[in-house]
């Protein structure tokens, strides 16, 4: 699956998408394929603050459960309601209809810090040779 | 994202079909020390596995499990005095050709292990083991029979083993092996030419809650990696698809089968684990049951319950487990969504007082009282056969 250039990724494998002072933030194909399929989603309440590399929910395989980190502090204006009853979204269109939270953002500028889409690429292919040395 | 696994240690052991686990792009794991395949995406994934098992057949690499032999020395009677002694099922009640369901237990009437013990011969019999047990148990097992006379081996190395589980796995196997079924039924075992390969062991048991068979072959990589393609071969016409640690799990926890380290372990004894039927104390003496006597005339502190979540939640291996009041009166060995029932299950040690079907109890979620219900076990289980026409006999 292709990573879309416009967004930006962390080194654990979320991603954000930024459009003014609004981002939308989800994870990426790399972490759907890594967590296999996906039966529970928890995100926060509208109104919530995320802290930048702070826990804002949890995304559930059958067998792991694992924190999802904030890209980048912010406001929480919307949850993925969907993700509720067809948490299995995630695996098909992560970066898409599987979209987390959207936040107000409270720093633009601290999305530079993040990696775009070659730079997270290759990341990810170096993280392959890793696991299968 | 961040998995809360464990990370991989170095130096992890790997069953003769390692390689081709990796060539079939499985995700690795690291389950007790062994680099074990979870789960294999190009099978559809953990719960496409699970279903496949329960629907029509799966097969399981499991040449982690270990395998202990015990043979009499020159007096007959020797082996099956030694696995009385270090056993807690009635082993003298197995027919050549049968197995059961053990375990292995200290003093204190806690678990070494869990085992099946098939009786080969008359004096020859073969126990398996866990995976993550094996160093222990086989040093237990060979300190705890000096006193007999009987020859101690082990096996581990020497075999694959792989199990075919699922309503279609006879179909399967029937296939590929000249051996014939009538009689072999559950816990029941025969041997036979499997793949061309003589006097091969298949025991029709696993650990899934099917109907499967387990077969041991020759462990090299050469034997293992064309028996594995004929398995595959043979069942293509069914649908089998490679299955991993994560199915296997999912499986034996619907059916309510005990994990090592989690319902039973060397702080949970044979009651609390609800392991009775598989515990034969009038026997006579066995290593463990002085204790176990002792620990049933003083009752029960904890009991092993089935629960399912109410609230929306999983709860997880090692979760607290609160009252109505929300004090912490118990904890979870293992949790999972169920993929043949769509819910949340666990199995969970309990006060016996709050351990009646219907009981509500509360999992402790991420901070969070999630409500529970305690329901009737094993979770599931196989429909009968089909019953009989009816004025005929059934069987």
């Amino acid at each position: 699956m292709a990573y879309p250039p416009q967004y930006r990724y962390t080194k654990e494998h979320e991603w954000i998408d930024v459009k003014g002072d609004v981002a939308t933030i989800g994870i990426t194909d790399y972490a759907q394929h890594e967590l296999g399929d996906v039966v529970f989603v928890e995100l926060p309440k509208v109104g919530a603050k995320t802290a930048t590399g702070k826990s804002f929910g949890t995304v559930e395989s059958v067998k792991a459960v694992s924190e999802i980190y904030a890209p980048a502090a912010g406001e929480v204006l919307e949850a993925n309601s969907v993700l509720q009853n067809k948490p299995e979204t995630i695996n098909t269109d992560p970066h898409g209809a599987a979209w987390l939270i959207k936040i107000k953002l409270a720093n633009p500028a601290e999305i530079s810090g993040l990696m775009n889409a070659a730079a997270y690429e290759a990341f990810i292919a170096d993280k392959a040779k890793e696991t299968s040395a | 994202m961040e998995s809360v696994t464990s990370p991989a240690i170095t130096e992890l052991r790997k069953t003769p079909l390692n390689a081709l686990h990796r060539r079939l792009g499985a995700k690795m794991v690291n389950f007790g020390g062994w680099d074990m395949p979870v789960e294999y995406p190009s099978s559809g994934g953990l719960i496409a596995e699970h279903k496949a098992v329960r629907s029509s057949v799966g097969v399981f690499d499991v040449s982690h499990m270990g395998d202990i032999r015990i043979r009499s020395g020159k007096v007959p009677g020797g082996a099956l005095a030694a696995v009385q002694h270090i056993s807690m099922n009635d082993a003298s009640l197995l027919a050549i050709g049968q197995a059961h369901y053990s375990a292995m237990l200290y003093p204190e009437g806690t678990f070494v292990d869990d085992v099946i013990v098939h009786r080969l011969g008359p004096d020859d019999y073969l126990v398996v083991i866990n995976a993550g047990t094996r160093e222990k148990d086989i040093s237990w097992v060979r300190q705890n029979t000096r006193e007999f006379d009987c020859m101690v081996e082990d096996l581990s190395d020497t075999y694959t083993q792989l199990a075919i589980q699922g309503p279609r796995a006879l179909d399967v196997v029937q296939k590929l092996t000249d051996a014939n079924f009538t009689g072999i039924k559950n816990y029941w075992f025969t041997h036979g030419t499997v793949c061309g390969l003589k006097n091969t062991l298949i025991a029709r048991t696993g650990y899934t809650g099917e109907d499967g068979f387990e077969i041991y072959v020759p462990g090299d990589r050469a034997t293992s990696e064309a028996v594995w393609a004929k398995v595959i071969e043979a069942g293509r016409e069914f649908g089998i698809v490679p299955c991993g640690l994560g199915a296997r799990n999912t499986l034996r926890l619907e059916a309510k089968m005990a994990l090592y380290g989690h319902e039973i372990s060397d702080k949970i004894n044979v009651w609390e684990a609800g392991l009775d039927r598989y515990c034969k104390m009038e026997k006579g003496d066995f290593i463990g049951r002085a204790a176990l006597e002792r620990a049933k005339a003083a009752g029960l502190t904890r009991t092993l319950v089935g629960l399912e979540m109410v609230d929306r939640g999983i709860a997880r291996d090692e979760y607290r487990v609160c009252n109505e009041a929300g004090q912490p009166v118990g904890v979870v060995t293992s949790g999972s969504p169920s993929p043949t029932l769509s819910k949340n299950i666990a199995l969970a040690y309990v006060p016996p007082a709050l351990s009646a079907i219907g009981t509500s109890l509360f999992v402790e979620i991420r901070a969070q009282k999630c409500k529970a219900r305690v329901v009737p076990t094993p979770f599931y289980k196989r429909a009968k056969k089909a019953a009989a026409p009816q004025g005929t006999k059934p069987d």
